[in-house]
């Protein structure tokens, strides 16, 4: 779009604020701007956040990868990719570590398929 | 392992028993002791504590040697692709004052849908990996001990792949990163919706590390037609990254602004960019000032980058800066080399020091002009924020182009990068969680259905790594040929048998630059300067600047290459530097021995301030000592001074020849000799030249005693005076 410096046109409505209230609705339009994006990412999650979740647990970058690859080939990235391996370990009563491996070795997801049964969307 | 001042880092026993090391301490660190302070002569009020070891800025000589610190962090940016060359950039840089280290990513890490294992070579910048950052991290420790000062250290965590990033900075104690969606969506063409889930996640984990956060805002600068006019666009900018960052949990005083004077000479730059830079300062209160220095119009000209970032200096001092960032003269023509990281560094050292409390003289004028354009910039940035919202939101104003257009807001020239939002890498890998949705980690953000009762979320597994670094897995390499052990093994012969070669990049490059001066037109002088490097030698000869200096007379070209040679200093014959007696000794000498001086300026020069130096009282000179000294003044015939020497009985003559104009300094200094042989005093007296173009060489082949040059203090003198003296009587 190609528009010309309407700024003294568009103003008026600022025209009369003070500084502070000015100010004030700087600050309150951004909020409005970010607040739908912090929803956004309250509610979602990405294979990075879930591999940044098995980073945490204590898993190496090349589990995480092969871990997060499985629950997106089976649509169960929306369960979280730590509770999968947390699900799929109380199942077989092993460590979670173990079980974890294993995921990532592609070794085990029918069972973990069959534990979130009704849950995975893809 | 400790660093010792002497000896260079190991890098090899750097290496060593990484898998096991852990950072001794997490977060940012703001200089201490910021305040008044009295250092040398001098009371500054903008400073912070002194280092244990430094080197002072060149002319500190002249001041004792003082090496003031500014109050804000100073930050060093490093892109040699190499990161075992990065850390010895590091040392240099932090000896010179840096405390913040910022290494830039290799070329494509954005895209990397993972992370980066082992220690690959990168192009314009390193992969950032786990061995790499704890490698440099544990090289860090050691030399903030060193210097005695915390060092920050900083890269990035965009693109695809930076919840996991954030992670391992946040386990491997990085002090500080970039973080800002808007970066991957406008610059790096990462799908939007990803790059904003992702951060939520990665400003959590940021924040629990305490890390100080950069925003993306300056590559509007950088990419702009005309920097200036995206100022309202940059606020908007800034104010998104920064309300999203706080209400993620990162406290606001570690939410920094990468702010950027926009504009730089020949437009009438402070003008432009002070306004812009209160406007902000006034917004954003209570946020951190990031200070970077522009680069859009950097050219490969060092001296002109170098003025306009002394001028951006003075708008940091003018307004106020936390972190001052800096850019290297060079990199308007290539990767940043070792000298110019350092060059930067000073250039804000000096600048910040040289203005420091300008503030308690010199005010900003609030009202008038400047607040008229401070008014204006903050009333365009609001009605941005308001069509974003018009727009349906900041997806869909992306979507439409509002960002990095060349106009000034509200005036659109329809060239501003648009993205679709189904677009981008990473498109359509977001998914929404369930309601069964679970992560037993710490610092998650999110919705977290995790079972009621716990103590902290990873009491499910027994512990994170956040909570437990023993839980964090260390891999060390995964290629075979591209490492950096290989990388040591090709320069292993340089490095083990202490040779020495050129660089400016990497250990062993072999690059060199030269300033040559042509009589000749520009395209003329460019294919001759390629040819004289050709015949000395150089390969892969470049021309990295040019500058006409009259389209006919003359053009002054820089020329880098590579020299393929090492030097063995044990071959070099290297003669022994001259030992300095003590005061007290030179004092005992004269308490019991008269000795006359006479001194002059010789020739038709009226430069009298060197010889001053060296014989006045009042800088310790020669008098100081109990010297008794004849200064006949400038431009005196050498004749007259043999004359005076004869007269006095004058145990030492001393001249200065400070023009050396067809070798005049050479011709005074014979003369001086050749007289006193032919006068029959030269056995009686010690003949001493001196002058900014005479070193002891060049003196003792005129015939003289000695020579002494540039930094010659009275004490060198008299040091030399009264061993020689001691040694004729000897005889």
């Amino acid at each position: 779009m190609q528009r010309p410096d309407d700024f003294q046109e568009r103003r008026r409505h600022l025209a009369d604020l003070t500084e502070e209230e000015l100010e004030k609705r700087f600050w309150e339009l951004a909020e409005k701007i970010v607040d739908p994006l912090l929803d956004l990412a309250y509610k979602h999650t990405s294979p990075s956040i879930e591999r940044s979740v098995l980073l945490r647990m204590g898993f190496s970058s090349l589990e995480a990868n092969g871990i997060v690859d499985g629950c997106v080939k089976k649509g169960l990235l929306g369960k979280g990719a730590g509770h999968v391996v947390l699900k799929f370990a109380e199942n077989r009563g092993i460590d979670y570590l173990e079980a974890g491996r294993l995921l990532a070795g592609e070794d085990g997801w029918d069972e973990v398929e069959a534990l979130f049964q009704g849950g995975g969307a893809e | 392992m400790k660093l010792e001042k002497d000896k260079k880092i190991d890098i090899k026993g750097l290496l060593k028993d990484l898998e096991n090391y852990r950072p001794r301490r997490k977060g940012w660190h703001w200089r201490e002791g910021v305040g008044k302070r009295k250092i040398g002569s001098f009371e500054y009020r903008e400073v912070s504590e002194n280092l244990k070891n430094s080197v002072p800025l060149p002319a500190a000589k002249y001041f004792n040697n003082i090496d003031p610190q500014p109050d804000c962090v100073i930050t060093t940016e490093i892109a040699s692709g190499r990161f075992e060359d990065d850390i010895r950039r590091m040392r240099m840089a932090a000896w010179h004052g840096a405390d913040h280290m910022m290494v830039i990513r290799t070329a494509g890490q954005s895209h990397f849908d993972s992370l980066i294992e082992g220690t690959p070579e990168g192009v314009g910048g390193v992969p950032i990996t786990r061995k790499q950052v704890r490698a440099t991290r544990k090289a860090l420790d050691m030399i903030e001990d060193e210097v005695g000062r915390p060092i920050n250290f900083h890269s990035y965590i965009s693109g695809v792949a930076g919840p996991e990033i954030a992670v391992m900075f946040a386990e491997e104690g990085v002090n500080g990163a970039h973080q800002d969606p808007q970066y991957n969506v406008l610059y790096r063409n990462v799908n939007m919706i990803r790059s904003f889930v992702d951060a939520a996640v990665a400003k959590k984990v940021m924040a629990s590390a305490g890390m100080a956060q950069i925003d993306g805002a300056h590559n509007a600068n950088a990419t702009a037609r005309e920097a200036w006019k995206v100022m309202p666009e940059l606020m908007v900018q800034h104010a998104i990254n920064s309300i999203f960052s706080l209400k993620v949990g990162i406290k606001k005083e570690n939410i920094c602004l990468s702010t950027v004077p926009p504009t730089a000479p020949p437009a009438p730059c402070m003008r432009m960019d002070l306004p812009y830079a209160v406007a902000l300062r006034e917004l954003f209160k209570g946020f951190k000032m990031r200070a970077q220095m522009n680069t859009r119009y950097m050219e490969s000209c060092t001296r002109e980058a170098t003025v306009t970032h002394v001028l951006n200096l003075m708008i940091s001092r003018l307004t106020s800066a936390d972190i001052q960032s800096t850019i290297t003269p060079d990199e308007g023509r290539n990767v940043p080399w070792h000298y110019n990281n350092i060059n930067a560094v000073n250039t804000a050292k000096q600048a910040l020091v040289g203005m420091d409390g300008l503030r308690d003289m010199v005010e900003i004028k609030r009202d008038g002009e400047l607040g008229r354009a401070v008014r204006e910039l903050k009333e365009r940035a609001v009605l941005f924020m308001e069509e974003i919202l018009e727009a349906g939101g900041y997806f869909n104003a992306v979507q439409q182009g509002f960002f990095v257009d060349s106009g000034f807001y509200p005036e659109r020239n329809g060239d501003g990068i648009a993205r679709d939002i189904n677009g981008g890498i990473g498109a359509g890998t977001v998914v929404e969680r369930d309601e069964d949705y679970m992560a037993p980690v710490c610092h998650h953000f999110g919705y977290n259905n995790l079972p009621e009762g716990l103590d902290k979320p990873c009491s499910l597994i027994n512990e994170c790594t956040l909570c437990n670094p023993e839980k964090i897995v260390f891999i060390d390499e995964l290629d075979e040929n591209d490492n950096v052990n290989v990388r040591l093994q090709e320069t292993a012969e340089i490095t083990e048998k202490g040779l020495i070669k050129p660089e400016v990049e990497w250990c062993g490059d072999g690059i060199i630059s030269m300033n040559i001066f042509l009589p000749a037109e520009e395209r003329t002088a460019e294919f001759a300067a390629l040819e004289i490097a050709k015949k000395m030698g150089l390969e892969d000869a470049e021309v990295i600047h040019k500058q006409v200096m009259h389209p006919a007379e003359g053009t002054y070209v820089e020329v880098k290459g590579r020299v393929a040679f090492t030097i063995d200093p044990k071959t070099l014959k290297i003669p022994e530097a001259e030992e300095v007696l003590s005061e007290e000794e030179i004092r005992e000498y004269l308490n019991k021995n008269k000795v006359k001086v006479v001194a002059a300026t010789v020739g038709e020069d009226e430069h009298s301030v060197g010889m001053r130096e060296i014989i006045d009282i009042k800088h310790g000179g020669l008098e100081k000592f109990g010297f008794e000294c004849h200064y006949l003044g400038t431009s005196v015939p050498v004749g007259k001074v043999v004359d005076a020497a004869i007269e006095l009985d004058a145990d030492a003559v001393l001249i200065s020849t400070i023009i050396t104009h067809a070798d005049i300094h050479r011709i005074n200094m014979q003369k001086l000799n050749n007289l006193c042989i032919e006068k029959g005093i030269r056995d009686k007296v010690i003949l001493i030249g001196g002058g900014t173009q005479v070193t002891n060489e060049i003196a003792v082949e005129s015939g003289l005693d000695a020579g002494f040059g540039r930094g010659t203090k009275g004490i060198h003198v008299a040091s030399f005076l009264v061993k020689k003296l001691k040694e004729v009587k000897a005889q």
